[in-house]
């Protein structure tokens, strides 16, 4: 049975992984920060698979990923906020299945924004999509500052309060398994050749009958909805958003994780993601109090020297096994 | 003002394609410089102006050398990479203790405040003294690169750079002097920035740095002619959101207005000549 396996292998690394962890913090050998960072780590992998889908496989230069972030968190945060409740003593199953629909409704957002922003600005080419995409970074964190005119529940400049906090080990790691494995089986389909063709070279892939606009946009689109999904799930973490959360420099954090773990790489995203969340926390725990601003000295200094030694990103064309295609695994 | 920025991202990027991101990092020091050169040393205003120049190109030439030339073959976006590391690098390690702090510094008034009112219109000598600057720096970029022999090789190597090597044009010298004559014309943005908003600290250069890069895309990224118009537009339309809507939204007008161009002509206002590259 093809299908039971297939189901097998993507369940069973969700289950061991979070079990793993679930047993490690119940018995206090984990502590609930590192656990809390563990999670942090999980979203931002999520958000930077999207990235690397938008600018690694199908290069186009977004710098707004952030900002289609922030609007899942916020819709995911208003859904259940509406629906929930902070105080959360409903049945379990009833929240969790609110949580999920309001997840995949962040996405969806994302995905619908992406849409209407993406048709009409992947008309432009390389640093000018860029710099489209940038600006339209700034409005969002403009709009997000202002939210709080049109809908008080946002909160605007004072950030957002009273979300639920229903993002656990489990809807973590099952949000990473399930963007692995859509990822991976987007990149190796058709649509993801499609989708690598118009990035090396865009003519020759218009001339091989490729509607290259048509897939730019989906390319585009499915990527922010990552990011949508990913928000969602930071909402629900740390139950609180900032505008400044989702600004343009978050869209630059994410970009340098994706760069550092190579473009078009799956395995340098993943590692690049925990590496850098974890490098930025244990920073602050291993320097001395005196010295923790030189965590922001020392983190650009890495990032100079990883470019210089390996421009190429840190895997170059190297994948893990369980991210190859079907043809070399 | 921010003329004076855009101008530097638009020679940097003409000539290697890059979007220098430490360039508004280079504008705040050069406006530390002079708030140095002031506060400590009561320095007279063009002497002031000489240092804060000098140390902003200076300070770019170095990155250029260290950062940027290592990777010039490498993946354009390796280097863009290391042009927001570079950033961030100014950024915290200049707010260290150690160095500049992280603190607001009142930037001290070099000379007095006259306002002098014309024909119904008040102006103050700081906006004369910006203009005045403004327009002579312009002045002076125009002579270099369309009077001297430095200018004809940026022309050249931003046109094609191979053959402008090929031509005996000393490839890397006229990357450097245009990473340095960038920087000089921000560090004196920077001493004008610091006298028009007594305020500076050493996270100032990142908005600056965005619009007037903004800016210099809105004009056409490479015109020189460009990059003023760009930060002209850009100036009166903020200065509008603020007195017209509010100024919440005026950070993001900017942008709504590039979006809006860059739909209409995909280059900028004044970037379908190429042959007016810099």
């Amino acid at each position: 049975m093809p299908f039971l396996k297939n189901i097998a292998k993507a369940v069973l690394p969700f289950a061991a992984l979070s079990g793993l962890l679930q047993f490690l913090s119940a018995r206090d050998i984990l502590n609930p920060y590192w656990v809390q960072i563990f999670q942090l780590a999980c979203v931002v992998a999520i958000s930077a698979l999207g990235l690397n889908l938008i600018y690694g496989f199908t290069g186009l230069f977004s710098l707004g990923h952030a900002a289609f972030y922030g609007v899942g968190a916020y819709t995911a945060a208003l859904l259940t906020k509406l629906y929930v409740g902070a105080h959360g003593d409903e049945a379990v199953f009833a929240t969790g299945a609110v949580f999920l629909g309001s997840l995949l409704a962040g996405g969806l957002a994302a995905a619908l924004l992406a849409c209407a922003v993406g048709i009409p600005t992947l008309r432009l080419t390389s640093d000018y999509l860029g710099i489209a995409t940038l600006g339209f970074g700034v409005i969002m964190k403009v709009l997000f500052d202002n939210a709080d005119s049109f809908l008080p529940q946002l909160g605007g400049a004072r950030g957002m309060t009273g979300i639920a906090r229903l993002t656990g080990i489990p809807w973590a790691v099952a949000g990473l398994v399930a963007a692995i494995l859509v990822i991976r089986n987007l990149v190796h389909s058709t649509y993801g050749r499609a989708l690598v063709a118009i990035r090396e070279d865009e003519v020759a892939a218009a001339a091989l009958g490729i509607d290259t606009f048509r897939y730019k946009v989906i390319g585009f689109t499915a990527g922010c909805a990552f990011a949508g999904v990913a928000g969602g799930l930071y909402a629900h973490l740390y139950t609180f958003l900032h505008p400044s959360t989702f600004d343009f420099l978050k869209s630059f954090d994410v970009l340098m994780i994706v760069v550092l773990g190579g473009l078009g790489n799956l395995t340098g995203t993943l590692v690049a993601s925990f590496a850098w969340v974890f490098l930025l926390e244990g920073m602050r725990v291993a320097l001395p109090p005196d010295y923790i601003e030189f965590r922001w000295v020392l983190i650009p200094l890495l990032l100079i020297v990883t470019m210089l030694v390996r421009p190429r990103g840190l895997f170059g064309v190297r994948e893990f096994p369980f991210l190859r295609s079907k043809v070399y695994r | 003002m921010y003329a004076l920025i855009a101008l530097g991202y638009t020679m940097v990027y003409g000539i290697v394609r890059l979007i220098n991101f430490a360039h508004g990092d280079v504008f705040m020091v050069g406006a530390f410089l002079a708030f140095y050169s002031v506060e400590k040393y009561h320095l007279p205003l063009p002497a002031v102006f000489a240092i804060a120049a000098g140390g902003s190109a200076i300070l770019a030439i170095v990155i250029e050398r260290m950062a940027y030339r290592p990777l010039r073959d490498a993946p354009k976006i390796a280097a863009l990479i290391t042009a927001i590391g570079v950033s961030l690098f100014l950024e915290y390690f200049t707010a260290l203790h150690q160095v500049f702090g992280p603190n607001y510094y009142a930037f001290p008034r070099p000379f007095q405040v006259v306002s002098l009112e014309i024909g119904g219109i008040t102006f103050t000598n700081i906006q004369g003294v910006i203009l005045v600057v403004t327009l002579a720096s312009l002045g002076a970029l125009q002579y270099v690169v369309y009077r001297t022999k430095v200018g004809r090789g940026m022309r050249a190597v931003s046109h094609d750079v191979v053959t402008a090597g090929l031509m005996g044009v000393n490839v890397n010298g006229v990357i450097s002097f245009t990473f340095g004559l960038g920087a000089a014309l921000a560090g004196v943005g920077g001493v004008l920035y610091g006298i028009a908003y007594p305020q500076i600290n050493t996270f100032m250069g990142v908005m600056p740095g965005l619009k007037a890069f903004t800016a210099a895309v809105l004009g056409g990224i490479g015109s020189i002619p460009g990059a003023v118009l760009g930060a002209l537009i850009m100036g009166q339309s903020e200065t509008m959101t603020t007195a017209y809507l509010s100024s919440t939204y005026r950070d993001g007008i900017a942008f709504v207005l590039l979006i809006a161009v860059l739909l209409w002509k995909p280059t900028g206002i004044l970037g379908k000549t190429r042959t007016e590259k810099v």
